[in-house]
């Protein structure tokens, strides 16, 4: 009853703080936030799953019970979780808390409001990362959607509404096109399973008891391509992949900070991570076949991403185009398919979910300071907010993969295993894999450009406002996502061997898995 | 529903109809309260009497469902022509609560006007009239039910006396009314001209084997067409649903609520019956194949609702091309009784649409008479940052609309993903393709609404809010719905295995 505790006690505190005097609503989200995150780090300490969840591996806090019979299809409420999914929700209890308290000095109209979707959002994030059954999951996915139009509709910046819509509509089309997509394998799949549980679904795929649909018009293969097609569409929206971007940039320049935190740090997560448990789970063979155009979007999202960040004066834009270049990794490391290109692109889902979490939070502080993101307008800030400038440099280094910190170690994984990786014949994957790399010498580029523009040298300010030190409040969450992203870069191989590739193992084939292991036992 | 060993069973079998008489028996008392003492100052209690009437019908109703009598057959009275079965108290408990609701939120929306003991015994004999063609098994008893739900409801449109738009659409809908009696009238005396009987059974005993229809196929043809129209009608289904957007438009909106949501649903009741009981498929396939007609009309509405509805400027009358809309997915549970697949999931999600339908819909209308008491105006613009002001009615509001648009918050969820795991499973994929694009373009207009309220800036007319206050009784009308409708989400299975077991009782498939 652990996952069920903990959705339940973000939505309990969500409907508190919702109908909570707007004064106290910021302090009362954040004390109730810590019952959660403290409930996740329990569980994360006494985490005892072993394997991946959807292909018989036992499950940590596993919950199952019939909800509804219909028909040929039992509904169950399935939760649980692996060690893919269990960082995740880790990552998302933090940096909802962390968000809260970076919310407290911009957020400053219908607070209670605001906090209680904040806490709203989380339930629901959580719900995704531990259902098992398809529409326990769906529910929660859909779910997200709500507080998130809200949260940019309402106090965003001056184009939200547009924003707002353009993200509400693209993520619900996306979700209808995934829909139709695995609905088209559920009936393929016909008698061979009796519910919608992932586990059961990925089983009978894996064993090929996939069948023809429309009388035989379509046979099993060609069903798998285009539910293939369909679901990585529909989950290549949330991530976002090139060409399906352009709804992300809007809604976090549009967003009010805490809200791009949270979008960056973990509503990106939701669509890779969808996209590792369907679609390259369920379909290997398909994902394999297609490898050589997935590949391609990868690299295209990670270099033309960085070159969109390039193109930039907004610090917020900036990091928002870089998402896309960094989510690019997640996918290399996903069609690898190696235990460490997948076990890599998890924990860059974990490191990046922190980093940009970071760049965001630091971006917001200067904001609430100076009310502008232009680079342009400011210039040596780092005399006047030097604790701010000094995390952003440290977030704008984690994201150019300086060792020892979390991204490196995320990158490094991602490579290691897409270099190893067999899936395009000949050397081609170690060719995609070396354009990929390019990717971090552009990050590099800009951010530092961008930095030496607004944070260094001599001071100058356009602008009508007062530059201060920002409050202890704002600080605190900068610091704490340093000391997480040192520590998992200097120490990842709790997360990254004792959780994540142990679920990622029985995805890969056997022999791989074993290649993998046996050269890079060590830490990286 | 809990399984039992045996159906209990009720001494004398007339006490199965207790919902219906319950609402009878209200409607008269609250005659005789009003003759005895005429005053104003009774108000409050007539309209507590009616609640009361409707939701101890209610109870009445989902006691028995969940008890099963009914199960199976059900309790056959007055030689067959009213039948007591699953369905018919499902469909009770329908109509039951969304009364509750309307007499509730009527209340305060009716205050400083008179003759409230009209309107309300008007709501309960309407709603009688509902109850008895959830039984009804005989065309006649189905045509007397069917006037009386209709002749009150002519009034309770135009009920505002004073009020043009009130008097209009109780017009325009009493005179398509009345043409569409005679029209449905006439097919009823045609089917009888073939077949000889006017209880269901007994129709489709005279239709079996097809001597008739050699002969008669092309009269009998023009009667179930005539009968359909009717049905159209009463669920506002293409092609008779203009009266629809007129009707809700005027009337006054608890009354709006009342309509579009229960008196569709007996509209939809009635058609299940006759359709499935009297016209067997199998039977009549080769003269009209009327789930060819159903799967065309599904389409047709349930499209041409969502757009009308994505046009309007005005928020009631987007509620009523979308209550057109849904009409359309409903009609999916008629046409996807292919013969393949489960029927009795095809039938029992339009069921149990119809019941989340019921508060989600009653939900939005009570929502908009809410509006109306304030005298904040009817268009979107006009419900700009009403959520500022009332941020709880607002809740409820958002939970209707998203639950209506198919987002996972409330019922509404569900019982369209029954409707098109029943549509796919029967074997016309295509039309639950059709409802499933309708369903996610309906988030367009719906979240229209959403966005009024919350993200838009008031424009300076909420200040009458502050003069009108928070009506208690509409306000807990509209909670009471939207909290039905979020627990449904969880909760739907308590209901559809009851829906399922009656739909295939209907449908006569074994258990």
């Amino acid at each position: 009853m652990m996952i069920e505790a903990l959705v339940g006690l973000c939505l309990v505190g969500a409907l508190v703080v919702f109908f909570a005097p707007d004064e106290y609503a910021g302090k009362l989200a954040f004390g109730w936030s810590l019952l959660p995150l403290a409930l996740s780090a329990l569980m994360y300490l006494n985490f005892d799953g072993r394997g991946n969840a959807l292909l018989g591996g036992s499950l940590a806090f596993e919950e199952q019970f019939t909800w509804i019979a219909l028909g040929p299809y039992e509904l169950t409420w399935f939760m649980g979780l692996d060690g893919i999914s269990m960082p995740l929700v880790v990552l998302s209890t933090l940096l909802t808390t962390l968000a809260i308290l970076s919310a407290w000095t911009p957020i400053d109209e219908r607070r209670n409001q605001f906090y209680g979707l904040v806490l709203f959002l989380e339930g629901s994030l959580i719900g995704v990362f531990g259902a098992l059954d398809f529409f326990v999951w769906f529910v929660f996915w859909e779910a997200v959607l709500i507080p998130m139009y809200f949260l940019v509709g309402i106090w965003g910046g001056a184009r939200r509404k547009y924003a707002a819509i353009k993200f509400f509509v693209y993520t619900n089309i996306a979700s209808l096109v995934l829909f139709i997509g695995f609905f088209g394998l559920v009936f393929g799949l016909g008698d061979s399973i009796s519910s919608l549980a992932l586990p059961e679904i990925a089983t009978a795929l894996r064993a090929g008891e996939l069948g023809p649909l429309a009388g035989g018009l379509i046979v099993p293969e060609q069903l798998r391509l285009l539910a293939f097609v369909a679901m990585f569409i529909g989950f290549g929206v949330k991530v976002p992949i090139v060409p399906f971007h352009t709804w992300l940039p809007d809604a976090h320049v549009e967003a009010p900070t805490p809200i791009s935190v949270l979008l960056a740090g973990v509503l990106l997560k939701m669509g890779t991570y969808a996209l590792l448990r369907f679609n390259f789970t369920m379909l290997p063979e398909t994902a394999r076949s297609l490898a050589v155009p997935i590949a391609a979007v990868a690299v295209i999202s990670v270099i033309y991403g960085a070159l969109l960040a390039l193109g930039q004066s907004d610090l917020k834009r900036i990091v928002a185009y870089s998402s896309v270049s960094s989510m690019g990794y997640v996918i290399l490391g996903l069609v690898a398919y190696t235990s460490y290109g997948i076990g890599g692109a998890t924990f860059q889902m974990v490191s990046h979910g922190l980093i940009s979490g970071l760049m965001f939070a630091c971006v917001g502080v200067i904001y609430n300071v100076t009310h502008t993101r232009e680079v342009g307008d400011m210039a040596g800030l780092a005399d006047e907010m030097p604790l701010t400038v000094g995390a952003l440099v440290a977030g704008a280094f984690a994201y150019a993969g300086l060792p020892l910190m979390a991204g490196f170690a995320a990158e490094f994984f991602i490579f290691v295993g897409a270099f190893q990786s067999t899936v395009i014949a000949g050397n081609g994957m170690a060719v995609m894999t070396a354009l990929a790399m390019f990717g971090i010498v552009i990050v590099a580029g800009y951010l530092l450009w961008a930095m030496q523009r607004s944070l260094f040298g001599p001071f100058r300010f356009d602008g009508d406002y007062e530059v201060t030190r920002a409050a202890r409040h704002d600080i605190a969450p900068l610091v704490v996502l340093i000391v997480v992203i040192i520590a998992l870069g200097t120490f990842p191989n709790d997360t990254f061997f004792r959780m994540i590739t142990d679920a990622v193992g029985p995805l890969v084939d056997g022999a791989t898995a074993e290649a993998a292991l046996g050269t890079g036992g060590g830490s990286p | 529903m809990i399984p039992l060993q045996q159906t209990p069973t009720l001494a004398p079998d007339w006490l199965a109809l207790t919902p219906a008489l319950l609402l009878g028996v209200f409607a008269l008392l609250l005659f005789v309260f009003d003759s005895i003492d005429p005053d104003e100052s009774n108000d409050g209690l007539l309209a507590g009497l009616a609640t009361v009437g409707s939701v101890s019908a209610a109870v009445v109703a989902g006691v028995f469902l969940l008890l099963g009598i009914g199960a199976g057959d059900g309790v056959s009275l007055y030689g067959g022509q009213l039948v007591v079965d699953g369905m018919a108290l499902f469909f009770m408990l329908i109509f039951t609560s969304v009364a509750s609701l309307v007499c509730l939120g009527s209340i305060d929306y009716l205050e400083g006007h008179d003759d409230i003991a009209g309107y309300y015994s008007l709501v309960l004999l309407a709603t009688t009239g509902m109850a008895m063609m959830a039984a009804s098994n005989s065309l006649a008893t189905i045509f007397v039910s069917l006037e009386l739900l209709s002749l009150p409801s002519y009034g309770l449109v135009a009920y505002l006396k004073n009020n043009k738009g009130s008097v209009e659409a109780g017009m325009k809908y009493f005179l398509v009314g009345a043409l569409s009696s005679a029209v449905f009238a006439y097919g009823i005396s045609l089917i009888y001209g073939v077949t000889g009987s006017l209880l269901l059974s007994e129709v489709a005993g005279a239709l079996q084997g097809g001597e008739v229809l050699t002969d008669l196929g092309g009269i009998f043809g023009v009667g179930v067409l005539m009968v359909a129209g009717g049905f159209a009608f009463k669920t506002a289904s293409v092609p008779f649903h203009f009266w629809a957007p007129e009707a809700y438009e005027g009337a006054p909106a608890p009354v709006s609520a009342f309509l579009s949501s229960a008196s569709k649903a007996a509209g939809f009741v009635v058609a299940f019956r006759v359709f499935i009981v009297a016209f067997p498929i199998e039977s009549v396939a080769g003269t009209i194949d009327w789930v060819l007609l159903f799967q065309v009309l599904a389409v047709v509405t349930m499209t041409l609702g969502n757009f009308a509805a994505a046009t309007q400027e005005n928020v009631k009358r987007m509620l009523a091309y979308s209550s057109v809309g849904h009409a359309g997915y409903v009609l999916i549970g008629l046409a996807a009784l292919t013969g393949q697949g489960n029927g009795e999931i095809v039938l029992g999600a339009g069921m149990i649409h119809l019941l989340v339908y019921g508060f989600m819909n009653t939900g939005a209308f009570l929502f908009v008479a809410l509006v109306e008491y304030w005298g904040v105006g009817r268009t979107f613009e006009d419900y700009n940052g009403l959520a500022t002001k009332a941020p709880i009615a607002c809740v409820a509001m958002t939970v209707f609309m998203f639950s209506l648009a198919g987002l996972p918050i409330g019922g509404g969820f569900l019982s369209k993903y029954y409707l098109l795991a029943g549509a796919v499973g029967a074997g016309v994929w295509w039309l639950a393709l059709v409802a499933a694009v309708n369903s996610a373009l309906s988030l367009f207009y719906y979240s229209r609404v959403v966005k009024a309220m919350w993200i838009e800036e008031p424009n300076g007319n909420l200040d009458r809010i502050d003069v009108r206050g928070y009506p208690t009784g509409l306000y807990a009308a509209v909670v009471i719905a939207a909290i039905a409708t979020v627990v449904l989400l969880p909760a739907i299975g308590i209901f559809s295995g009851v829906a399922f077991e009656a739909a295939s009782a209907v449908l006569q498939i074994a258990p």
